[in-house]
Parts: structure tokens; sequence; C-alpha cells
């Protein structure tokens, strides 16, 4: 029944064939991501690149925007690509979820035109239930947030349901709790306060609460049964690594969510309990590494679809330095307070979400076209040694860690400079942004910008071709 | 293998993970009830929105080694003493408007946001305004149309965002109230405008 080396959708599962919709939105909004990226990038360079048409403004709503978006298709992708092998058991609404991925999906369009070509409005309630909520990360205008609510409502029934009428592993425990507290935090951040103090506590419940908790746990998931996948661990394994990850993940992370109260006007204890379990936050990270790193070992790296392999190594070594390293950087108060709204934050948000999801997601992305061309060959021995996955590989990641370190220097000119020396004045900020060092840092962010480009192409290419005409079926990892 | 091992095995880890979130989430609920009135308009730490009729500066306070805000003598705003329902009325306006303006993607308010273009938190004290007998002013035509104005040397403007005068009054307002708001010092060893008399 399996059709080799041919793209077919008889070769996938009810919720996989739903899976692979998701994905396909998710690598237009990767490529999206990356374009505004690289066009907000250019505009520290030329100013008046685009200047009146798309003001750095909306480029890099845009360039936040489609990162928060893609990782999610990526995530609800995902669910959908594992839940009937993990429950062992047909989507119960299919039809209803397929509606809801197009809904989701105009919606997202909808959103995004708007972004582009009315951009702002009035001083008034209604450009924010309309245009622009013109909050960071969650500038999605308040309609969608209901559109968005009650789309994640349906997956959310999906997945509880389909895992209740089938087997409820392990895997399926976590994923229900998890997707149930990565949705209720985003009520959070749907009403308007005056207040600023007010609005930023919670709209860091929704920000932080995510991505240093719930979508934490999520990629955790992701991992045990990628890992069971591709390397055959046994399920026991992943299960309690799983739960050992969730103590860790959610015991710093939820009181981590301090170390964003030392300055919104929020009292001083909270220097203590954000510096001490933020900074235990890399912990989880390390427990991973080890994790993938001695499964990966035990079994003399032996498995069947190589690049998936890869990226989740890339994913363990990515979030351990990304979002555990470059965090606790500048988790503690006393440096944060030089840190703080510097290049010093980019450099560790892009380290991070690449690091910690983008790579788990791209794992997924392959595991997923292998078995929608019937389950081929992904091992060694791959036609031309496999260069385009290779070279995808290392550009994007040797492309994102060259940005990071670039703006890492250039957030050290900020802290230097406009923080320790200038005062945190605006003259200390412009003195910053003009000193050579700043400006080196921009230019060469934007050159490793343009390599990162270049992987993911090299990427798109790879997942559009690979396994195409191969009459080798996968090796079966999963006896082990 | 050391499976058998009560720290290893599954069960004892599933109900560490259920004790360890459900213990960490009751402990930032009783935070949050005690955090929210502190920050809520009208208390100490975040004034009520009539401070804009107050004098505002940020001195360096000797027990807490921070700068803090020091609300001081009577200066409304645009010289117009407004009661509490206006001052909120017109704060929400700014803030209103600073929302659906996106400045949040350039600019950075109590530090977070983008690093395009400077930190807006302590803006209404910033030395950039030359005296305060223009800043009010220098404010309001800045934020109208700053798109013409050179007002650093990299060659960076912002643009004209279709501000009408009433909300770019709002949008003073707001920023003046924010700066009042105690950050516990941030952004650090910052220096004010001269507002002496």
């Amino acid at each position: 029944m399996a059709t080799l080396g041919m793209l077919d959708s008889a070769n996938l599962n009810g919720g996989q064939k739903l899976a692979v919709k998701y994905f396909t939105v998710a690598i237009m909004l990767f490529g999206a991501q990356v374009l505004f990226g690289l066009l907000s990038g250019l505009q520290y360079l030329y100013p008046d690149f685009l200047y009146g048409v798309l003001d750095f403004s909306v480029n890099r709503m845009v360039h936040i925007n489609a990162l928060v978006v893609w990782l999610l298709y990526g995530f609800l992708g995902s669910v959908y690509w594992l839940l009937e092998e993990e429950s062992q058991h047909e989507v119960v609404g299919l039809k209803l979820g397929n509606l809801i991925y197009w809904v989701l999906t105009a919606a997202v369009t909808v959103v995004v035109l708007v972004y582009l070509f009315v951009q702002i409005g009035p001083g008034k309630e209604s450009s924010i239930w309309l245009i622009n909520e013109g909050r960071e990360y969650i500038e999605a205008p308040r309609w969608a947030d209901i559109g968005i609510v009650v789309s994640v409502l349906v997956v959310f029934y999906n997945v509880a349901a389909t895992f209740s009428k089938g087997r409820y592993t392990g895997i399926a425990g976590v994923l229900v709790l998890d997707m149930l507290a990565l949705f209720g935090i985003y009520l959070a951040g749907m009403f308007y306060t005056t207040n600023i103090s007010i609005d930023q506590y919670w709209w860091w419940w929704v920000i932080h609460l995510w991505v240093e908790a719930t979508w934490e746990v999520m990629v955790a998931c992701i991992m045990a049964y990628g890992l069971m996948k591709v390397l055959g661990v046994s399920r026991k394994i992943v299960e309690t690594w799983l739960y050992i990850e969730v103590a860790l993940m959610f015991g710093s992370g939820i009181l981590g969510l301090g170390h964003h109260y030392f300055w919104i006007g929020t009292p001083e204890y909270w220097f203590s309990i954000g510096g001490f379990f933020s900074a235990l936050e890399p912990i989880p990270l390390v427990a991973m590494v080890v994790h993938a790193v001695f499964d990966a070992g035990a079994r003399h790296a032996k498995n069947s679809n190589h690049p998936a392999m890869a990226w989740l190594i890339a994913h363990a070594f990515g979030n351990f330095f990304g979002a555990g390293v470059w965090g606790f950087m500048h988790t503690l108060p006393q440096i944060n307070l030089y840190t703080h709204g510097t290049q010093w934050s980019a450099s560790h948000g892009h380290l991070a979400f690449f690091g910690a999801y983008a790579t788990i997601i791209i794992a997924m992305f392959y595991l997923g076209i292998q078995r929608w061309r019937g389950g081929t060959w992904m091992s060694g021995d791959l036609p031309s040694n496999g260069w385009k996955w290779k070279w995808a590989l290392g550009l994007l990641n040797l492309g994102m860690v060259g940005m990071t370190v670039a703006m890492l220097v250039s957030g050290y000119v900020q802290s230097q400079i406009e923080r320790a020396i200038e005062g945190s004045s605006w003259m200390g900020y412009f003195a910053a942004q003009i000193h050579p060092w700043f400006v080196q840092g921009m230019w060469w962010r934007e050159v490793f910008g343009v390599m990162f480009l270049v992987g993911f192409i090299l990427l798109v290419w790879d997942l559009l071709t690979i396994g195409k005409g191969e009459s080798r079926a996968m090796v079966s990892a999963e006896a082990g | 293998m050391a499976t058998s091992q009560w720290w290893a095995s599954e069960s004892f880890w599933r109900k560490t993970a259920i004790w360890v979130t459900g213990g960490s989430f009751v402990a930032l609920m009783f935070l949050t009830m005690d955090t929210i009135p502190q920050i809520s308009t009208g208390s100490k730490r975040v004034p009520a929105y009539s401070v804009i009729n107050y004098r505002i500066s940020y001195k360096f306070d000797e027990t807490r080694h921070v700068q803090v805000p020091v609300i001081g003598a009577k200066e409304p705003l645009f010289g117009k003493e407004l009661n509490e329902e206006e001052a909120e009325a017109l704060v929400k306006l700014g803030k209103l408007t600073t929302q659906s303006k996106n400045c949040m993607n350039c600019h950075t308010l109590l530090g977070n946001g983008a690093y395009y273009a400077p930190d807006l938190t302590k803006s209404w004290l910033d030395q950039y305004w030359g005296t305060k007998e223009v800043r009010e002013v220098q404010m309001l035509e800045f934020i109208k149309d700053p798109s013409d104005k050179v007002h650093n040397s990299m060659g960076r403007r912002m643009p004209k965002l279709e501000i009408t005068d009433e909300e770019a009054r709002g949008v003073v307002a707001f920023l003046k109230w924010m700066s009042s708001i105690d950050t516990n010092g941030f952004p650090y060893n910052f220096k004010s405008i001269e507002q002496e008399n």
C-alpha cells in the first residue's frame, strides 16, 4: 500500500494528512520571517530603505509574528502528526479539524495583509480590535485573538478526545495538560488596560509562560516521540525523562517569570524570586542534552532518519545554548539592569527561538516527508551523499550563531556606552548606536542573515526532493 | 541498570512533576495577588493619572541606592489642571495611541519592545527636550511630525504616523505619567532634564 519514493497522501493517516497542511503553512511563514528579518536588519544599515512604505516597526512586527505563528503551526502539525500513532485511534473530529485549519489560515492571511497595508489606526479601541494591538509578539487584533482561541479549543478537543477514546500514554497526559495551559494562558493577553505596569504584568504571563514553560514542555513531548521514532528508544525511558523534564521546566520556569518583573513597576521581591528561579532554567535543558545524546550514543547513532536525528541533536544543543546559556548570561538583575532592552535581548531571542523551537519542528518536517513518501530510506548513503540537508543544516546553524554573536557584540557596546557611561539617556542611546563596533555588529548580523536565507532555501529544496524516486525502505528503528 | 530504584521510576517522576508544577503555580497565584494591588493605579509604585498635574523628578535615593521618581510641586501638563477622570481619559487616549501606532516595535517601554529607537520609560525627563519650558511644545511637534527632523546622526527618522493634536497630547500625558512609575532604578544612572526653578 505504501508507494515508496512518491508523495502520496495514502501513505499518511488522517491526523498526518492534516499535519502536513500545517507544516506547509509553517514553512511558508518561516520564509516570511526570514525575509522580513532581513528587511528590518537592512534598515539598521540603510534607514531610508523602504522608509514610509514598510517602516521598521511594520517589518519587525511581521518578522516576530510570523515566528510565533509558524512555530504554533509547527506545534499543531506535530501534535496532529503523532496523535493517531500515539493514541492508536483515529482523530475523532478530523472534519472539524480540517475546517478549523482553513479558518485559522484565512484569519492569519487577513491579519498579515492588514499589518502590511493598513499598518496603523487612530488611538481608539477599534484599532486594537481591528488592526493591531500594539503589544510585542501578540499584536494580532482582538478579533483574531478570539478566532485563535476558538481554533485552538477545537484542536484541544480533538487531542483530548482522541487520546481518551484510544490509548492514553504518558506523552498524551503531558501533552493534553500542556495544551490546556498553553491555550488558557493566551487569555491573559486579551484585554486592554491603561496601566502599563498591569498591562506588562499579564503580557509576560503569555510571552514567558509560553516560551519558557509550556512551549518547552511541548517540545519535550515532541522530543520524546521523535527519539522513539528515529532511534527506537523505549517508551519507559522517554516517558520517565519527560516527567523529569516537566518537573524541572515548570519548577524553574513558572516562577522564573519573575525575571521579567524587575523593572516594570513591580515590587523588589521579584529580584530574588526571578533571579533565583530563572537561573535554574538551564537545568532541564542540560537534562535534554544528556538524554538525547546518551540515547543516540547508546545506539551508536544508528537511526532511521539522519536529517531528523541531526536536527533533534541541533535542538538539544540549541535549546541549551540559546535559551539556557544566553538567557542565564543576563538573567540576574544586577546584570540585567545594563542589558535589558538592548541587543543582548535580540541576541538571546534569536538563538533561543531557533535553537529551542525551529530546530525540532524542522526535525518533524523530515519525519513528515519521510512518511509522506511511503517511509523511504533516509539513513546514510543518500544520493549525492545527502549534501542538501547537510549544507542546509550547516548554513542555518552557522548563520544563526553568526547573527547571535554579532548582536551580542552590539549589545555589549550598548551596555557599556549607552547604559554604564552615558546614563541611559537618548543621547546615550544615539552615542552607542553610531559607535563603529555597534555598526559592525549590525553589518555582520545582516551578512549571517543572508547565509541563513541560503540555508533556508536549501532546506526547502531538500524537503521537496529528499527521498524522491528512492526505492529503499527506511530502516526500522522501533524494535530497539 | 538501576531502574528498580525509586528515584529512577516513572511514577516517582510523574508525581514529582505534578506536585512541582502545582506548587509553583499556587506560589505564582499568591505572588500575583500580592503584586497586583501594589502596581494598581493610585498605588505608591504606580501613581494615579492625576500625577500629570505635578512636577515629576527622578532622584537618587540614599537608602535604596537607585534613582526613584519624586512627585513635586504643582506643574500641570499644558498649564491646565485636570481632575482624576479627565487625567485618566487623556492618559488612556495616549496609551491607546501608542498601541495603535505600534510604538513598541521600534521603541522600548519599561525596557520592553524593539531596539530601533530609544527607550521611552523616562522620556518625559530626557535632556533631549532642552529646557522644561519648551519641552511640552517640542514633544507635541515631534510626535505629530518627526519625519523631517534630523534628531540624531544615525540617519534613522521616526515616520509620520498621522497622530492628531489631541492624540499627541494624550501621548505626552501618558509619557509623563509613565515617568512617575517606580521602576526599581531602571534605567540606571539616568541623566534628567533640569527642572528646578
